[in-house]
């Protein structure tokens, strides 16, 4: 037991280290800027007294590291500073479309895993058949689309020619849930079917690799029925893959959703990331960055010691 | 009620290859009685292990039975439903798999897995099947069969989950058991406790098996009958005895000739030569773990010397310090008076060139990419300096030397080889370097023996025509036996014992090399018995 | 040469159709200024011209022929796809096979700064790094490369791995042979099938990842045609595509064309590199 435990401690200390590599490269990378964000941001025309008042405002004065130090705690406790483009915190500006974010991702994932991983077990299990072709065709799909052809054909349809959805998921802090499952289905749906053929196909190839392995074999000649050796002998080892596949998708989820909250014009927190980099708003990117990021690498993290949890051989060493 | 258990007449089995059904057996006709053991043996692509579980109704991914019948018990199984197979699987028939390790499933312990058939047959309750396993345990000797149960597949030891899989395959007290290939995977000296402990437990409860392996010695302990399989053809089937003594067909005596190939006439040796290689005190380690201690060795200039060692036994790393892949942490190695610089990127060419190694698996040896012209070409012209005309004139020197004709072979990839040719082109490029030592790994061990002896013959001839000087790594004494001038046994990364090839194999021995040499299956049929009988008089006597 | 000829004649009819795509698409792309009816970013008739004579596929609201920009957009957009993937190739493969090749403290060090960029989605990289740099075509090219080649480094290294575990790169260790000659005659050629395999893919990501930054409006800048960019200008038409008349149909669907443009080289392009995937496996057995 304490083999595991000292595994999972070492990844959880690799996780926190590279969460901490990532803040300095994205607090450091605007350091890079010829000149600094004063110039940048006041132009080249700017007076050094204009110059000097902005650089005291936004705190430029202190070096480095102290301003990094002063940042990082700030962000570790929500206060993000102050966006360049409008003057207001940006704590405040981007709070509720980070949960608007996440709600979305959330519920496409509510949708996408349980599909994906029960029709991937069935294509495994039905190896070669029509529905399996049918999947493996349906992948080639997934990954050839853009997310926006995906949105745009699913608009054509469904709100445009049927009327079913709206094509614009403007969601309003006090609209109540069905409102807001209504009104998000079409983002929902693209993010679903972006990420489903993929997770299906990843399923499907985890579980096919097992039923090949000696032991599983072993288990149709102890004369077991069918399904006892599917979900009693060979599901307990397609755990970890499984948990990656998933994992990996809503890591994929969480940064596929700027694009689709683009198209369909959705209060999130990419919608303001990317206009924070059209309007070169630094300290609004940088914290929208940390947040994706996070949430990234927690994501990846989790699945990483959810697997090494489901390991027999590292869970009972010898 | 008839003895007659399993009947399987004019079998077909056919695989799916390149989107075509070939066939894998040829209408073979197999019978077993009651508690009666059918050795199958054949050479790799015999078909054996295909016939052997069709014995249980079932194909391989990609297989079928394309023709056929087989009763077991009176029951017809070509084309019974898939329950009625189920029923019987596990209950009636039951299998033993080459690997233990790998047919274990890994997420669960020992016991579940033997309580697992009792319980869903409905044979016996979950806590008669606990006390029944730790009880077949006891019976087929494991340590401590009160807990090993409670250990989880990767916690237990090669030989014992061999023997776990044995216990767990009698769990529901089949009439007949398949074994297929249990034993090859392990050492000499496991091997000998988990062929006594299957013998023992099958004539205990009297359970007919199908014996399949490769290995004649070994058949010859376990099975009453034995069949020859040839390209899923049956060759002959006889009694055990009589197969032994007096086997009726040219290629099942061929088999057995195998086992009598010894090196013509000893090495008519160079007057005043000397040591080519002297090693002194050389230790190893990967990492923290030491894997040679102090190793003391001459090998005489035109001599063969065998080291022997079970897996673990720091042979082939041995292997490894000689070639510089591995810089050894102390010691000395010299070649002909120099010392070598223990990495191989210190060493110059001219020092490379003449020390030479021959691996085990010749299909990872040889790049699939590259035409023999180029396998063979490349040392030519890195050592010699050979090009155009002379480079390809001597290629074809190189392949006329190894049999293999020139114009047929010269601009063929490996994968257009068959596993004994590839093995002689890798022969063929260690010759180009014009080498005066070579190694030689396990060169044989993944080879069919009738292949393998062709590949020793070679080599004993290059050795007379060249002067060549081999060590030779093998773990399988009847090897040694036939080609070694020099014996080293190694276990644990220590040098045992080391003698000329007399002294090695006549007594007094070591302990080891006692328990070793006395391991190795003999084509005796009462070999196994005879021995354990011995080694039981010798632990009484102790006690 | 003649095995991959060879090979040709065995090709599925699905790697067929990916070849005959992406040899269109190259046609098209190379020859633009023959193919177009019109030049890429004049104005040459009304707004919203409709589907018919001169402009076989309309106008776009600055009164641009659609068909035109579609044909230097796959010029445009495909170019600067190709030239990313090839710097990302270049830059990632050398690294991945000369860090496994080469091992101790260059492989771990390589590794590592690897999975520290790989911890960062690659599209969140890229939009931080674009607000510093800017959005030029340069600064798109450089970015991208150097983050897809992360993925190229991965692969390349782990292939390689694969292969280095071999005898006959004992084989040659053993003989002394240098670096350069390990690499270009024992490792490349075994690593060449999966390696072609991963250019097709990483071309299809670039690909997209472009299109995906062109439709933010943070890639490819107008007035130079690009298919993301095209589909960003005509999104708002979609909301008044009906199907009562050809005419607004077709009106509505303009983001379509450019998108289903994007689309179908990238099955394309997928397709041929399932062939080339299902091609190095069997050859394995």
């Amino acid at each position: 037991m304490n083999a595991i435990l000292s595994i999972i401690l070492k990844r959880l200390m690799v996780g926190v280290l590279t969460l901490f590599i990532v803040t300095i490269i994205i607090f450091g990378a605007v350091e890079l800027l010829p000149g600094d964000i004063a110039t940048e941001v006041l132009g080249q025309a700017a007076t050094e007294e204009s110059l000097n008042a902005f650089r005291e405002k936004y705190d430029l004065n202190r070096p480095l590291h102290e301003r990094y130090l002063s940042w990082l705690g700030g962000a570790v406790t929500g206060d993000f500073g102050i966006s360049l483009a409008n003057q207001r915190p940006i704590g405040e500006l981007i709070g509720q479309r980070a949960a608007n974010t996440f709600f979305l991702a959330g519920y496409a994932a509510a949708i996408a895993v349980p599909i994906a991983v029960v029709s991937g077990m069935l294509a495994a299990l039905y190896n070669g058949s029509v529905f399996d072709r049918m999947l493996s065709s349906s992948t080639l799909a997934a990954i050839s689309f853009p997310e926006f052809f995906i949105a745009y054909i699913l608009i054509l349809i469904f709100s445009v020619a049927l009327g079913w959805f709206p094509s614009l998921a403007n969601v309003d802090v006090g609209d109540g849930v069905g409102e807001r499952l209504y009104r998000t289905f079409l983002p929902a749906m693209t993010l679903t079917l972006i990420v489903l053929a993929y997770m299906m196909r990843m399923t499907r190839a985890a579980i096919l690799n097992l039923l090949a392995l000696p032991y599983i074999e072993m288990a149709h000649l102890k004369g077991m029925k069918r399904w006892r050796v599917i979900a009693v002998h060979a599901l307990p080892n397609a755990l970890a893959p499984i948990i990656n596949v998933i994992a990996l998708n809503l890591a994929y989820l969480i940064v596929g959703v700027v694009l689709v909250e683009v198209v369909f014009v959705y209060p999130g927190l990419g919608q303001i990331l990317v206009d924070a980099v059209s309007n070169r708003d630094v300290t609004v990117v940088q914290a929208a960055c940390l947040i994706f990021a996070a949430t990234y690498i927690i994501l990846n993290l989790l699945a990483d010691i959810l697997s090494i949890i489901a390991n027999p051989r590292l869970m009972h060493p010898r | 009620m008839t003895d007659l258990l399993l009947d399987m007449t004019d079998i077909r089995i056919e695989g799916r290859s390149e989107r075509r059904w070939k066939p894998i057996i040829n209408g073979v006709n197999l019978r077993l009685n009651r508690g009666e053991i059918l050795g199958l043996i054949g050479e790799s692509g015999a078909g054996k292990s295909t016939l052997g579980l069709a014995a249980m109704g079932y194909t391989k991914g990609g297989c079928r039975i394309s023709g056929g019948s087989i009763k077991f018990d009176g029951q017809e199984m070509v084309g019974a439903s898939h329950n009625t197979l189920r029923k019987l699987r596990g209950a009636r028939i039951a299998y033993v798999a080459q690997s233990a390790a790998a047919a274990f499933n890994p997420a669960y312990k020992l016991i579940d897995q033997y309580c697992e058939g009792p319980v869903k047959h409905g044979v016996m309750g979950r806590d008669e099947a606990q006390r029944d396993a730790v009880e077949l345990y006891r019976k087929i000797r494991l340590p401590n069969p009160d807990q090993i149960g409670f250990r989880y597949p990767h916690q237990v030891s090669g030989g014992q989950l061999q023997r776990a899989m044995t216990a767990m395959a009698m769990s529901c007290r089949p009439d007949l058991i398949i074994f297929d290939e249990p034993t090859t995977a392990l050492d000499v000296t496991t091997q000998i406790e988990v062929l006594a402990a299957i013998r023992d437990i099958v004539r205990e409860y009297n359970t007919a098996a199908i014996y399949i392996t490769h290995d004649l010695a070994v058949v010859a302990q376990m099975a009453d009958r034995i069949k020859v399989l040839l390209r899923g053809d049956e060759v002959e089937e006889a009694p055990a005895r009589q197969m032994l003594s007096d086997p009726q067909e040219d290629y099942t005596k061929s088999l057995w000739a195998v086992r009598e190939f010894r090196r013509e006439a000893p090495q008519a040796q160079p007057e005043g030569t000397g040591p080519l290689v002297e090693i002194t005190d050389i230790t190893a380690a990967y990492g923290p773990i030491k894997v040679l201690d102090k190793i003391d060795l001459t090998i005489p200039r035109g001599s063969t010397v065998a080291i022997v060692g079970e897996s673990g036994s720091g042979k082939s790393t041995l292997a490894r310090v000689i070639m510089g892949l591995l810089p050894p942490s102390t010691g000395q190695i010299k070649f002909d008076g120099t010392p070598l610089p223990k990495s191989s990127r210190e060493r110059t060419p001219d020092l490379q060139r003449h020390v030479q190694m021959i691996h085990q698996m010749a299909d990872t040896a040889l790049n699939p990419k590259h035409r023999i012209r180029e396998t063979l070409g490349r040392p030519l012209e890195f050592f010699l300096g050979l090009k155009g005309k002379a480079k390809e004139d001597r290629i074809r020197e190189l392949l006329t030397l190894i049999e293999l004709n020139p114009d047929e072979f010269i601009d063929r990839l490996p994968s257009e080889l068959s596993g004994g040719q590839k093995q002689r082109i890798c022969i063929a490029r260690a010759l180009a370097a014009e080498p005066e030592f070579i190694i030689c790994d396990e060169v044989t061990s993944a080879l069919d023996q009738l292949v393998a002896e062709g590949i020793l013959r070679l080599l004993d001839r290059l050795q007379r025509e060249m002067n060549l000087t081999y060590m030779f790594i093998t773990h399988d004494l009847a090897t040694v036996r036939s080609i070694a001038d020099k014996v080293v046994v190694m276990q644990h990364g220590v040098i045992v014992e080391q003698g000329t090839k007399d002294e090695i194999f006549s007594p007094p021995h070591k302990p080891y090399t006692e328990l070793l040499l006395s391991s190795v299956p003999e084509m005796d049929p009462d070999w196994l018995t005879d021995l354990l009988q011995e080694r039981g008089d010798i632990l009484a006597a102790k006690d | 040469m003649q095995n991959f000829m060879n090979n040709l004649r065995d090709a599925p009819v699905s790697a067929w159709i990916g070849i005959a795509i992406v040899v269109i698409y190259a046609v098209l792309a190379i020859g633009a200024p023959l193919f177009a009816p019109f030049t890429e970013r004049a104005s040459v008739g009304v707004q919203y011209h409709p589907w018919s004579a001169p402009h076989y596929l309309g106008t776009d609201a600055l009164g641009r022929d659609v068909l035109s920009r579609l044909i230097y957009g796959a010029r445009n957009t495909v170019g600067i796809a190709l030239l990313t993937t090839a710097l990302a190739f270049l830059l990632g493969a050398t690294f991945g096979l000369l860090a496994a090749t080469l091992g101790g403290w260059f492989d771990a060090i390589a590794a590592r700064v690897v999975d520290v960029l790989m911890a960062i989605p690659p599209l969140i990289f890229a939009l931080l790094i674009l607000t510093i740099t800017g959005t030029s075509v340069l600064s798109l090219v450089l970015v991208i490369a150097v983050l897809d080649s992360t993925r190229v480094f991965r692969l390349s290294r782990a292939v390689a791995q694969g292969i280095l575990t071999m005898d006959y790169i004992e084989v040659a260790r053993m003989r002394g042979e240098g670096l350069l000659w390990l690499i270009r005659k024992e490792v490349l050629p075994n690593a060449a099938a999966p390696m072609i395999a991963e250019f097709g893919l990483r071309f299809c990501f670039v690909f997209l990842f472009i299109s995906a930054l062109s439709f933010l409006g943070l890639g490819i800048q107008p007035p130079t045609a690009d298919w993301g960019g095209m589909v960003r200008e005509s999104a708002k038409l979609i909301g008044f595509a009906n199907f009562s008349s050809w005419q607004a149909a077709t009106f509505g669907l303009a983001p379509l064309l450019p998108a289903g443009a994007i689309a179908l080289l990238t099955i394309g392009v997928n397709l041929i590199v399932d062939w080339v995937l299902h091609m190095s496996s069997g050859l394995k057995e």
